[in-house]
């Protein structure tokens, strides 16, 4: 399935709070972490996830540190603040609204029906 | 093998303007966790990092997302400051050199007050010795800046040091009638000379290098650009200065005459002089973009002068300041057609730039002809002295300069000739104005008696 361009753009935000909920992270490991959560089903072009992170950091939801690798390489690292938290419930929040407007609407049966799901 | 093809990722990334280096930091870091990854997977390091550098994305497209979230990158600054970790010592050192000669010549001119030579109250004897030595506190400094940065051999430094001694001696050891002619004459030319000498220290003595004095002909204009910029700049400053001591009621007029403003004009020389190095890649040349806009204002202006002349019929009226005046407005032609030259791609066809620019010159040539020749007469007339030598001399070597500038340029806007003669004119010209202004200095004085 080929997820819109403009649906991962404005999932991007939510979805990078809730890894980052789950702990501190690095870029790498946050787009190994989308695939694993979309089974692959979302694709993101990797460069695009660190102006969405550099935006994050300057909106203060998220803290931006530099560290280091196992491998002993420079590398950021990010960690939700506070502020990130309550904009992360809030998003949620915002999601499950689309979310059971969509499933509230007879489009699904309408349109699986045909196809003998 | 690999870590070659990182390092050109990497220099190439670095060129776009919206990501900086720290960024190339976290997207390199990201590209190798992706190549080991791969390569644990069983690709090979080429197959490995092609597909790492393809999932990070169209260089474009990521760039444009760098530049929508940091706009303000897009405005090209003036960084003063070192571009890569490995740079910084240097550049540290060279701003702490610049920095040291901006307070050396700043102190420079505060010395002769110890030997009691103060303007407030040495009168005349100490004007006269500050309007002589005024570029001999601050251009040295200036020329050893050039020096150290460009690693001349001592050799070359003593050469360098040469002029300056000279001139330091001639107009302090030839007896000058106070704030006479000649004096005033040797004062305005020395610095003019100078000027031209710091230019070998800045091609580091390959002043013989066309391309060298081309770029000293543009660091010269850019250097005034940031000269005016600091000026006003401190203008302000001294005016806050007056007014927040006034609020309080003191007096800070002691601290603006004798500190600030002589301090300040010497070590602004020097930072503008290391700024000017110092950014040379950053922002775009603005002494270019003035004579763009300039260069077709003044050609109108002399075109709508001359048709004036010719329909009324008036003469040119020879005013005490004509000569002077006419000399400015030469200058000023020479300068536009210097400036449109260092900016011009030699390799670019003739355009209706060009075409105004010829104008400009062929209409300046033709008003100055008309003032000379009024001027003459006022010569034969009432005979020659110091000043109306000078500004002849200075006359006719800048209708020299451009009367073949504009022979040139024809044959150029013609096609029958490219574009680098007159570049090299222009190059070749400039140790002449050094020449003159020597002359002005060692000769004039001893001709006309020290009037």
């Amino acid at each position: 399935m080929n997820i819109g361009k403009d649906l991962v753009a404005a999932s991007a935000t939510p979805l990078v709070l809730s890894i980052l909920s789950e702990g501190e992270s690095y870029g790498y490991a946050i787009i190994k972490r989308v695939d694993e959560l979309s089974g692959g089903e979302l694709q993101w072009t990797d460069g695009m996830l660190y102006p969405v992170l550099h935006r994050l950091e300057r909106n203060s939801y998220v803290e931006a540190s530099w560290g280091k690798s196992e491998t002993g390489r420079r590398r950021k690292y990010y960690r939700l603040t506070d502020i990130g938290s309550e904009e992360l419930v809030s998003q949620r929040r915002q999601w499950q609204v689309v979310d059971s407007a969509l499933r509230a609407t007879p489009f699904l049966e309408f349109q699986l029906a045909p196809l003998g799901i | 093998m690999l870590e070659d093809r990182i390092g050109e990722w990497r220099s190439y990334v670095l060129r776009r303007q919206a990501i900086d280096a720290k960024d190339v930091d976290e997207l390199e870091d990201h590209l190798r966790s992706q190549v080991a990854d791969l390569r644990e997977a069983g690709l090979d390091a080429d197959e490995a990092f092609l597909i790492g550098v393809k999932r990070l994305g169209g260089l474009d497209s990521l760039s444009q997302e760098y530049a929508t979230e940091y706009s303000e990158r897009l405005w090209k600054r003036l960084v003063v400051a070192p571009e890569s970790e490995e740079g910084g010592a240097e550049w540290r050192m060279e701003a702490l050199v610049a920095l040291g000669l901006a307070v050396a010549a700043g102190v420079a001119i505060k010395v002769p007050e110890l030997f009691g030579l103060r303007i407030e109250d040495g009168g005349a004897t100490a004007e006269s010795f500050y309007l002589r030595n005024i570029s001999l506190f601050v251009l040295p400094f200036l020329a050893g800046f050039f020096a150290w940065k460009r690693g001349m051999p001592s050799a070359g430094r003593l050469g360098l040091a040469a002029p300056f001694i000279v001139g330091a001696l001639v107009v302090n050891l030839l007896p000058f009638a106070t704030v006479g002619n000649t004096e005033v004459l040797a004062a305005l030319h020395l610095p003019m000379a100078l000027w031209l000498v710091v230019g070998i220290g800045y091609a580091g003595g390959a002043w013989r290098s066309p391309d060298n004095r081309m770029n000293y002909v543009r660091f010269s204009g850019e250097w005034f650009i940031y000269m005016a910029l600091i000026a006003a700049g401190g203008g302000v400053l001294m005016g806050l200065t007056m007014f927040v001591f006034s609020a309080i009621g003191m007096d800070a007029e002691w601290l603006l005459n004798d500190w600030m403003l002589p301090c300040g004009v010497m070590g602004a020389v020097i930072i503008a002089g290391w700024l000017v190095e110092a950014k040379q890649s950053v922002i775009e040349n603005m002494a270019p973009v003035l004579t763009l806009i300039f260069t077709p204002l003044f050609a109108v202006l002399l075109l709508a002068f001359l048709a004036t002349m010719m329909l009324t019929g008036s003469g040119i009226g020879v005013e005490r300041e004509a000569l002077i005046g006419f000399d400015l407005l030469l200058v000023l032609v020479v300068g536009l057609l210097l400036y449109s030259i260092s900016a011009r791609d030699p390799q670019k066809e003739p355009g209706l730039f060009d075409v105004l620019s010829l104008t400009l010159v062929t209409c300046a040539l033709l008003v100055d002809a008309l003032a000379l020749w009024a001027i003459l007469a006022r010569i034969t007339e009432f005979g020659f002295s110091p000043n109306r030598v000078a500004a002849l001399g200075e006359n006719l070597i800048l209708v020299v300069n451009l009367g073949w500038s504009a022979v040139l340029y024809g044959r150029f806007v013609t096609k029958r000739a490219g574009f680098a003669p007159l570049e090299r004119w222009q190059t070749a010209y400039l140790p002449v104005y050094a020449v003159w202004a020597g002359i002005v200095v060692v000769v004039f004085p001893i001709v006309f008696g020290f009037q």
